[in-house]
């Protein structure tokens, strides 16, 4: 990730909304960019071992527009908590507790049918807030949420198709799918949790308020299950909570060391 | 479209740069080169360019390029990356598109407005591409996703062949 140099963004000088030294919004940042950090690390586990090899390349090349937004937001965090840290930084030197994502993306990948409810409910939701963020007043946000917007229009289509396909299936495939969907189903609460960080980003007229997005989000993803002759399961008996707030489950210490490790090993190494 | 402020030569130079990826199209074809600033007097140059998708892995490729062919003109680049307004596909040139073609990727078609049909489309095939190596606009997509993130996976049903398709975005 290292060589691109991202200092000259868009808006990073002209910006409105920050001033250096901002923790609380460089924290409800650090949400939007580590949601995206983490889960393209867990998409891109699926290369060699998708059920074909196009679905490598098409969870391989989801997980590179995520990298993407990503790096667009790393290094303008930098600026904005008085760090000054690059993405580098951020995404191989940070230690559990400082990640902001939530717990969704860093669940373990499961089987096929987990990554496609999983993939649902995320890009769903992505559509949402980046199609809201569009509006941001803050240009950098506003210019990586234009950017990702077609991008994530791609990966809920991607998704819906899939759970069509499975849901609509053969008699497996439907049990299976509609597993997924009660596997993932906890973890869905978490994104639209309003915590402190994004109400503060609203007021300034920067972010979008998380559970502002349930509603369309869940709106879609209740259109696509409905095609594909699945259930959309009603509650839980426990919800996830936490990732935003650094407390996560126990699949991110080991996404973290398969992730970290050879950037730690080597500190400062280049290639 | 591209900006050139000069027809010097470091500009023209840098313009004819081919995309790493699909090595057919220069950059400014592409239009991905969204501006070349030269100061004749430091002997430097200022280009911006924008990404196709944000997580492009050949934008450092494309970078390093620029100023491997800015210092060979004798000036220094400064390369700036530019998210808004977000690249589409329309800004691709007309000889472009026809370089793609000849080389046996489709072109894109015009650029989605908004919101593609509904929420779920159940058929894979949702607009008439047509086959680059025969013409005929019998095709039908295989994959979502191709080599590269700006491609999908065609196969033609009258040539049999498959091909890429330059995703329109």
């Amino acid at each position: 990730m290292s060589t691109m140099r991202n200092e000259s963004l868009p808006g990073a000088a002209e910006n409105t909304g920050a001033a250096p030294g901002d923790k609380p919004y460089a924290g409800y940042l650090l949400g939007l960019a580590d949601d995206a950090m983490v889960y393209a690390q867990r998409l891109g586990e699926w290369m060699t071992n998708a059920p074909q090899i196009e679905e490598d390349m098409a969870l391989g090349n989801i997980a590179l527009d995520l990298l993407g937004q990503a790096r667009g937001l790393y290094p303008y965090i930098g600026s904005i908590d008085g760090s000054g840290r690059g993405e580098d930084d951020y995404a191989m030197q940070r230690d559990e507790r400082d990640w902001r994502n939530v717990h969704l993306v860093e669940q373990e990948r499961g089987d096929f049918a987990d990554e496609m409810a999983r993939l649902l409910w995320f890009s769903a939701y992505q559509v949402e807030l980046h199609t809201a963020l569009t509006g941001s007043g803050d240009d950098v946000v506003a210019g990586v949420a234009g950017k990702a917007l077609k991008e994530v229009r791609y990966h809920l289509d991607h998704a819906s198709l899939w759970v069509v396909r499975l849901g609509d299936g053969t008699e497996e495939s439907h049990r299976r799918m509609q597993a997924a969907l009660d596997r993932v189903l906890p973890y869905v609460a978490e994104l639209f949790d309003d915590d402190e960080a994004s109400v503060l980003a609203v007021d300034r007229g920067a972010g979008v308020l998380p559970s502002s997005l349930h509603d369309r989000v869940e709106g879609r993803v209740a259109a696509v299950v409905a095609q594909a002759t699945l259930t959309l399961p009603d509650g839980s008996r426990w919800r996830s909570r936490g990732g935003r707030s650094g407390i996560h489950s126990r699949p991110m210490g080991y996404l973290l060391a398969e992730m970290q490790h050879i950037a730690r090993s080597h500190p400062g190494a280049t290639w | 479209m591209t900006v050139v402020t000069a027809e010097s030569a470091v500009a023209q130079a840098i313009s004819r740069i081919p995309d790493p990826e699909v090595p057919v199209i220069s950059i400014a074809d592409l239009g991905i080169l969204r501006a070349v600033d030269v100061d004749e007097q430091a002997h430097t140059v200022t280009v911006t360019v924008t990404p196709t998708y944000s997580g492009c892995p050949a934008m450092e490729a494309i970078a390093s390029r620029i100023v491997f062919e800015a210092d060979r003109q004798g000036y220094a680049a400064d390369v700036r990356t530019q998210l808004s307004p977000a690249w589409t596909t329309d800004w691709m040139s007309d000889e472009g598109r026809a370089a793609l073609s000849r080389f046996g990727i489709a072109p894109p078609g015009p650029a989605p407005t908004g919101e593609p049909s509904g929420p779920v489309a159940v058929t894979l095939t949702r607009h008439v591409v047509t086959c680059p190596l025969c013409g005929s606009t019998d095709t039908t997509e295989i994959a979502h996703f191709g080599s590269t993130a700006c491609k999908a996976l065609r196969r033609c049903n009258a040539c049999l062949e498959p091909f890429d398709e330059f995703k329109a975005i």
